[in-house]
């Protein structure tokens, strides 16, 4: 060793072949062995996920389709809620790296405050995805199945009016109002009626909150491409062709309302929970060196790396959602 | 051949420390990144709004220029604030080489065995 270090580094920290490989600390270096590994893994998954969609002979659910809600809102925002949250943790990222380069100038006070303000971003991206997932459970109006083969005529988003050849066994989806009271119904609730009269459906729910929806227009290819709503006598010419016990409402481990592959949601499910499981022990390895540098333990050890580290992991976690954003919502 | 293992002035990471004026630099460059990656992220958003699918050739390039752009934050992310970009050469070799070739040789062969799945359907009818 003698000779080749200009500087005198402690023993302690010095790797067992008394060098330091590449100039890092063992944990450092770990750190990144670890994440590459992890890297591979997510890779797999997305990797897997395109090896599916490929293999679909039926057209995958389109992202900005499927996720298109906000909280607490009407109406269809595409996407604009991922992109929120990719935005959060995006930040988040920028509070840790603040907080290792006030490490680096061993400002503990700097250190606490933006460790505090990464925490608290991952608490926010955890609970955006706790809503994100129940909104993807509970779905948005649910459908039932065409028991025989119905042409009709339905509306484009753009205006223009299509005819589609429906067949038996395709899906038609019904508005959030109207199929939450169609769920219970479906379920067996004795409190829920459902009157079609004339033209018009309705359905009723009755009990502790008694609420009522009339059936005001009908989707097809909700999920794919040539969205298009049926009102009118078309509605009814689909209603009147529902087969009686065929319904699909959200999504769950056997079936879901978005795609006739249940790879999608399985994948959803794995993917995003994986991904989340990560940022929840991240944010818990986070707590847990927020509260060391409180007690002043890096400060008196006289260098922050273990920030260092635990940053490491945490851009990580972004970097891996960039990817899931991509080819999970995007493409 | 480069040495590795020479520690020179402040390259240990647990002894980089920097000064007040160094950490205003690299708080600009924090922010800078900041901006991109919105930017980015923003910029992938409109386009999946704006372009429709059913245009075949026109979804194809934002198909890839969604990809392209992920990579360009991924980059950024790795390199700048994981300080990838910092560290030893070799170090960064070591990391991106191996990951690169077995992410590379992942998507092709998944991808091509997915399309040939495809094309299964149409066999097996």
């Amino acid at each position: 060793m003698a000779g080749e270090a200009t500087k005198e580094i402690p023993k302690e920290v010095l790797w067992g072949g008394g060098r330091s490989p590449f100039s890092v600390s063992y944990g450092k270096m770990m750190m990144w062995y670890f994440l590459v590994s992890d890297a591979l893994t997510f890779g797999g998954l997305l990797t897997a996920y395109g090896f599916i969609r490929h293999g679909s002979e039926s057209p995958w659910p389109i992202g900005e389709q499927v996720f298109e809600a906000l909280p607490g809102l009407e109406g269809q925002y595409p996407l604009a809620y991922v992109a929120l949250m990719t935005f959060i943790l995006i930040v988040s990222s920028v509070t840790m790296v603040l907080g290792v380069e006030a490490g680096h100038r061993n400002d503990k006070k700097g250190v606490i405050k933006w460790l505090g303000w990464t925490i608290v971003g991952g608490f926010i991206f955890l609970g955006s995805q706790a809503w994100e997932w129940s909104h993807f459970i509970h779905g948005s109006g649910g459908a039932f199945q065409l028991s025989e083969n119905v042409t009709v005529t339905g509306t484009l988003a753009n205006g223009e009016t299509m005819q589609f050849d429906m067949l038996a066994g395709d899906r038609v989806y019904m508005d959030h109002h109207f199929g939450n009271i169609m769920e219970e119904y479906v379920e067996g609730s004795p409190n829920v009626s459902v009157t079609t009269a004339g033209g018009s459906v309705t359905a009723m729910s009755l009990g502790a909150h008694s609420h009522e929806a009339t059936l005001e227009y009908l989707t097809v290819n909700k999920y794919i491409e040539n969205r298009a709503t049926v009102e009118g006598a078309e509605m009814m010419k689909l209603w009147n062709a529902r087969s009686s016990d065929q319904f699909v409402f959200g999504a769950n481990l056997s079936e879901n309302e978005y795609g006739v592959q249940q790879q999608y949601s399985n994948f959803f499910f794995f993917i995003t929970g994986f991904h989340g499981f990560h940022v929840f022990s991240g944010v818990v390895i986070n707590i847990i060196i927020w509260f060391l540098v409180i007690q002043g333990i890096y400060e008196k050890r006289g260098h922050y790396e273990m920030v260092e580290k635990i940053g490491l992991y945490w851009h990580f976690v972004d970097l891996v959602w960039v990817f899931v954003f991509t080819f999970f919502y995007l493409v | 051949m480069e040495r590795d293992d020479l520690i020179v002035n402040d390259s240990y990471s647990m002894q980089a420390h920097h000064s007040e004026e160094a950490g205003k630099k690299i708080r600009k460059n924090v922010w800078k990144v900041t901006a991109i990656l919105t930017a980015i992220t923003v910029a992938e958003v409109a386009m999946g709004i704006i372009f429709k699918r059913s245009e075949t050739f026109t979804w194809t390039a934002i198909k890839w220029s969604f990809i392209i752009l992920t990579l360009f934050k991924a980059g950024y992310i790795v390199m700048s604030f994981m300080h990838l970009g910092d560290e030893r050469k070799n170090l960064r070799r070591v990391i991106l080489v191996p990951y690169v070739i077995f992410i590379a040789y992942l998507i092709f062969i998944a991808l091509t065995e997915g399309i040939s799945h495809f094309d299964l359907w149409d066999v097996w009818k």
